[in-house]
């Protein structure tokens, strides 16, 4: 009778096996997207018009007075660097946030309509209030708040998400940049590299001002992203088996999305709408780890590896300097067109 | 014998007009259109008095005033057949694939034509005007078959939602390829910035008479697929049943429509919304008919552009938003309102 009901030893180890396999494999991943993440942050600090050795861009980072590299890299490059892998981190963990609490991948912040509806509250602010800094960026989380709220509330009365509550989004982040636009040609300063970064998003012309008010809401939002993991979790498996298994639902749900919405709020204020980046990093992130477990570090460090390479990419590949969003968006565009073939082909809920 | 005829349906009341009513309406759009014409030509960042357009109208251009009018001529003429193109494509386009949320901007078909139009410029220096409107046609078309075939895989075919998520997913990567394609031409981007948020200021009258016989022919075709879109309303089957030759209507309905919205974008860059909002104001004045719905739809779609494009000009004085923005900021609701009626009904 015992020989039934108790597994074979083997099969045990085997489960066990597999469980330090995966979870090996995940420790490996993260730890080679961290590295990736740390070596094209050295080398967006290194190359330039004028290319610093590593020991020169070290002893800058640590403050030590280095004639030329401390004004090129400490006040030009620097700052940039530190805010595409804010940006990078902020959009992946909040993008990879909204695709699992939604439970559709194309429900991402910047599909949706939240990254335009912070990024036309930044312009109004900048341009019709005057406002600057850290006002812009409460602003633009207001603002952001509103907009996911709206969102929601509009594609909730069916009772069906999904479809609907993209389409919507679509349409809102249609409006969203028309405003913009609006903004932009009211003020009298539509020139294309203005209306790009907030369009499509930017890392020109960075400062430490605009990059602080980013680094601070990563570092308190990221965290309590990070601690609503295993609810985060539970809440895929469906809202009646999350709060079976002791998740409360609407509290994780709530504070999850004010931090996301926080930290794409904050991010979009200091450098536009980066193109896609919340929206491909957490696809990514699953191909590369498999089923293991959370997406949220992998999401983070995909999104800030794209936004750094993105960067760099539109910086120094080609004749031209192209902002990071233009870049971003040529890569993300097809895999959204790709990500819907492959959904209509498998028949999915529409 | 009565049971025959059973009584309509309390919601159907409205799809049947009688005639006087529809001759009604079709005056006051006219009238509409007139005035709003009349507007467009006497409002703008410099005022001129009644006086000076009538003069000016009379082909003067004898004073600054009546010089501003006589710019804004051209301005108005382009409005109103970009906003007639806009709207009967979009009715067409409604009418062929049954589908509530068909409109040129929202299935990516502009961003087809513009795509086509900047890449056409910027690579191979198709500058003149005639192949402008061909690449423009020809993107249109493509895109429009690309974003069809996307929303018709899988299970249920072309569903109102499906299509229109895949025409909003390729017309973001197309904008995305626009943008990458027209930033590093430094000596283009101010043409095509402009161009690219969908605009009819500028206009002359070089630019509007090459486009002419493109829109004469795709105004022509649409207006006599009117019959056929009717009996496609009521499915490929029944519509077989009495007749119609189904693959070969719904065809020749959208190379109409095509080459509409294709013509329009080539002059005017690419302006959404227009072909998704004007088709429904038009059936609530006129039902569902569509030898009554197409001549409305370009007459309203007209209306709606030029009033666009007045607004723009009054609300941002001294400068002027293009009427893509207007549209938009206008359309988005419309289309939100759209996708959240519980049973999207197909038409």
């Amino acid at each position: 009778m015992t020989a039934g009901l108790v597994p074979p030893s083997s099969a045990v180890d085997a489960v066990a096996r597999g469980r330090l396999r995966r979870a090996s494999r995940r420790r490996l991943v993260v730890a080679v997207l961290a590295g990736l993440v740390v070596a094209a942050f050295c080398v967006t600090l290194m190359i330039g018009r004028t290319v610093y050795p590593p020991g020169d861009v070290f002893r800058v980072v640590l403050g030590q007075d280095v004639p030329g590299a401390t004004f090129t890299v400490g006040r030009l490059r620097l700052p940039r660097a530190v805010l595409a892998v804010v940006a990078g981190l902020g959009f992946g963990l909040a993008g990879v946030t909204f695709q699992t609490m939604l439970r559709n991948p194309l429900a991402s912040p910047d599909v949706i309509g939240i990254s335009a509806g912070a990024s036309a509250a930044a312009v109004i602010a900048i341009v019709f209030l005057g406002l600057s800094g850290t006002a812009v960026s409460v602003t633009s989380i207001v603002a952001a708040l509103g907009v996911a709220l709206l969102v929601y509330t509009l594609a909730s009365t069916g009772g069906v998400a999904g479809t609907r509550l993209i389409l919507i989004g679509i349409g809102v982040a249609a409006m969203s940049r028309s405003v913009v636009s609006y903004v932009l040609s009211k003020a009298g300063t539509w020139d294309f590299a203005e209306a790009l970064r907030w369009l499509t998003g930017s890392l020109n012309g960075t400062t430490w001002e605009a990059t602080l008010p980013a680094v601070v809401a990563l570092l308190v939002f990221g965290p309590v992203l990070l601690a609503q993991t295993r609810d985060l979790a539970a809440l895929q498996l469906g809202d009646d088996t999350a709060s079976a298994l002791g998740t409360r639902v609407e509290r994780t749900r709530l504070v999850a999305i004010v931090a996301a919405v926080g930290l794409i709020a904050f991010v979009t204020a200091a450098c536009g709408p980066i193109a896609f980046v919340s929206f491909l990093a957490g696809p990514i992130a699953a191909r590369v780890v498999g089923p293991n477990g959370s997406l949220l570090v992998p999401a983070a460090l995909v999104g800030a590896l794209l936004v750094l390479v993105a960067d760099l990419v539109g910086q120094f590949a080609l004749d031209t300097r192209f902002p990071v969003g233009v870049v971003t968006g040529v890569l993300g565009a097809p895999y959204l067109v790709y990500l819907i073939v492959r959904t209509n082909r498998a028949g999915g809920s529409l | 014998m009565t049971a025959l005829r059973p009584a309509p349906a309390p919601g159907t009341a409205g799809a049947r007009r009688p005639g006087p009513v529809r001759l009604l309406w079709l005056l006051v759009v006219v009238g509409v259109l007139a005035a709003l014409a009349a507007a467009s030509i006497a409002v703008g960042s410099r005022g001129v008095g009644w006086s000076d357009v009538l003069a000016a109208l009379g082909g003067s251009s004898d004073d600054l005033g009546q010089a501003a009018v006589t710019k804004r001529i051209p301005r108005t003429v382009l409005a109103v057949l970009v906003g007639a193109a806009l709207g009967l494509s979009g009715a067409v386009m409604q009418g062929v694939t049954r589908n509530p949320l068909a409109d040129p901007g929202v299935l990516g078909i502009n961003s087809g034509a513009s795509l086509a139009v900047v890449a056409g410029l910027a690579w191979f220096g198709l500058f003149s005007a005639a192949s402008i409107i061909w690449t423009a046609i020809a993107g249109a078309a493509v895109s429009t078959v690309f974003v069809y075939a996307v929303g018709a895989l899988g299970r249920g075919g072309p569903t109102p939602l499906k299509l229109a998520l895949a025409g909003a997913a390729t017309a973001a990567a197309l904008t995305s390829f626009i943008t990458a394609i027209a930033l590093p031409r430094g000596d283009l981007s101010v043409s095509i910035q402009s161009w690219e948020v969908g605009g009819v200021g500028g206009a002359t009258s070089a630019t509007i008479t090459p486009v002419l016989p493109f829109l004469a022919v795709g105004l022509v075709v649409s207006l006599l697929s009117a019959r056929s879109l009717n009996s496609l309303a009521l499915g490929d089957d029944l519509a077989a049943g009495l007749g119609e030759r189904v693959a070969l209507a719904r065809g020749l309905a959208a190379a109409g429509s095509v080459l509409l919205c294709g013509a329009a974008t080539a002059v005017a860059g690419p302006i959404g919304f227009v072909g998704l909002v004007v088709p429904h104001l038009c059936r609530l004045l006129v039902g569902v008919d569509h030898r009554w719905l197409l001549p409305f739809t370009a007459l309203t779609g007209a209306c709606l552009l030029v009033g666009a494009d007045v607004l723009g000009r009054i609300v941002a004085r001294p400068s002027e938003i293009d009427v893509g923005i207007v549209t938009a900021l206008v359309g988005a609701p419309f289309f939100i309102a759209l996708v959240r009626r519980q049973r999207m009904r197909e038409l």
